[in-house]
């Protein structure tokens, strides 16, 4: 069996992570290979490194960056933020990142998921996918932070962008990001029922037992998260040993 | 000298990293000569089999492989193309691993590629020096290699197939031990030492 994988994700504007604290270890908890390396070590599956800078510079330090990632990390990493074209994901797969993810752009240009994987294969690509449910009950695919509905429906969309090539589905819930009470499991399982590829929770974990939710009712295959473990409430290897007490199948 | 081969099937960095991690001289290369004259041969490889079978026959190196005496290493589709033949694109391979690469027939209960940390089992090699069985390491791929005489490590993934082979001075191993970890390391390390 394939092992429930747990994902950190970590910020980074213009070359520095942000938001995390809490790591006495750590010398700097700004640099983004130093705290990879960190949440290797404490049993990280994989890592997760999103792109916020708001220049043109911030995404060249960028570029730098996953280049010393590469070179430091010996876990898999996926790059996202501003991913817009086959050049965007030449370079960064050139810098050495072993996926990239694409959002907005693949809504507004669904056959940049199909070049991207004709070109470096279906694994390369992971299509997020922030959903938010509306007052009719429909989800909808949003872009821009969740704030623009788009016209792709999530179940459809997420099949649109598997047979387009998409290795991996990265599905947030809108209406639950960052509120910290738990994922819409019966969602995750009725999108698992729709696609064959694996699904990435991501978006309102706030304790262990939402992430063991998420991974037996809601069948993801990976639970993603930031807050929980930037701020130390829980080490990636306690949580792992927790759910492994659930009988949930992890590396630990 | 480490040969890495070069025959345009994705990026070589992370192999080349986890080298360069372990303190390794390695070269980057597709030039005959420099591959026969290596001590070891790495043949890395994502993406799609029958693709990178033409490349290596483009690249005038499919009788240069079978011909090496020094330990090769095929890790993924460098591993595939070293079995006997391969469904993805329904191609003959370099027949040196007696395997056949057949395709994971996705199920709702089984994903499809197979990606993430799954354990090995049954190892038998000296590749595997220093682990046990049941250790994880990192796979992604849809196409599997059947069990075999040359099988030296199990995983299952609906069906259990070869993690890794053994010919004579050939190994190949369906994951990828440049992105496995510390356990991935040691196998790397291993290949470079005690085989």
């Amino acid at each position: 069996m394939v092992a429930k994988r747990i994902i950190p994700c970590l910020d980074v504007k213009e070359g520095r992570t942000v938001k995390g604290v809490n790591f006495v270890d750590l010398r700097d908890v700004g640099d983004a290979v130093q705290l990879g390396q960190y949440y290797a070590r404490s049993g990280a599956d994989e890592l997760v490194y999103l792109d916020i800078s708001a220049t043109r510079e911030g995404r060249n330090t960028f570029t730098k960056l996953v280049e010393r990632i590469a070179d430091g990390i010996n876990i898999p990493f996926t790059v996202g933020g501003g991913i817009s074209s086959l050049d965007d994901a030449s370079r960064l797969l050139d810098a050495g990142a072993d996926k990239i993810s694409i959002n907005s752009a693949a809504i507004a240009n669904p056959s940049l998921i199909d070049s991207i994987a004709a070109r470096y294969g279906s694994q390369f690509v992971v299509v997020a996918i922030d959903a938010r449910q509306m007052d009719d009950g429909v989800w909808r695919a949003t872009t821009h932070g969740g704030s623009r509905p788009s016209d792709k429906e999530l179940f459809a969309w997420a099949r649109e962008a598997e047979q387009r090539g998409a290795g991996e589905i990265l599905f947030t819930s809108m209406n639950h990001d960052g509120t910290r009470s738990g994922y819409p499991c019966e969602t995750f399982a009725a999108l698992s029922e729709q696609i064959t590829i694996p699904i990435i929770a991501s978006g309102g974990a706030g304790s262990v037992a939402d992430i063991a939710d998420v991974l037996t009712r809601g069948r993801a295959d990976a639970a993603l998260a930031a807050s929980i473990f930037h701020f130390g409430e829980i080490t990636v290897g306690d949580l792992k040993q927790e759910l492994k007490r659930l009988n949930i199948d992890v590396r630990c | 000298m480490i040969a890495i081969i070069d025959y345009k099937m994705g990026n070589l960095r992370s192999v080349e990293n986890a080298l360069k991690r372990l303190g390794a001289e390695f070269t980057v290369t597709a030039d005959a000569d420099v591959i026969r004259s290596a001590d070891r041969v790495l043949l890395p490889g994502v993406g799609n089999a029958a693709e990178a079978m033409e490349n290596l026959r483009k690249a005038d190196l499919t009788q240069v492989i079978r011909s090496l005496r020094r330990p090769v290493l095929g890790i993924c589709v460098g591993m595939q193309v070293m079995c006997r033949h391969s469904e993805e694109g329904d191609c003959d391979c370099l027949n040196i691993f007696d395997s056949h690469v057949k395709r994971f027939v996705p199920t709702p209960e089984l994903k499809v590629p197979h990606m993430g940390w799954n354990r090995i089992s049954n190892l038998e090699s000296k590749l595997f020096k220093g682990i046990d069985g049941g250790e994880y390491v990192y796979f992604v791929h849809s196409y599997y290699p059947e069990l075999c005489p040359d099988t030296i490590a199990t995983t299952t993934h609906g069906v259990m197939f070869s993690a890794a082979l053994k010919y004579e001075n050939f190994y190949g191993t369906q994951f990828h031990p440049e992105k496995s970890g510390d356990v991935g390391e040691r196998i790397i390390e291993n290949f470079l030492k005690s085989v």
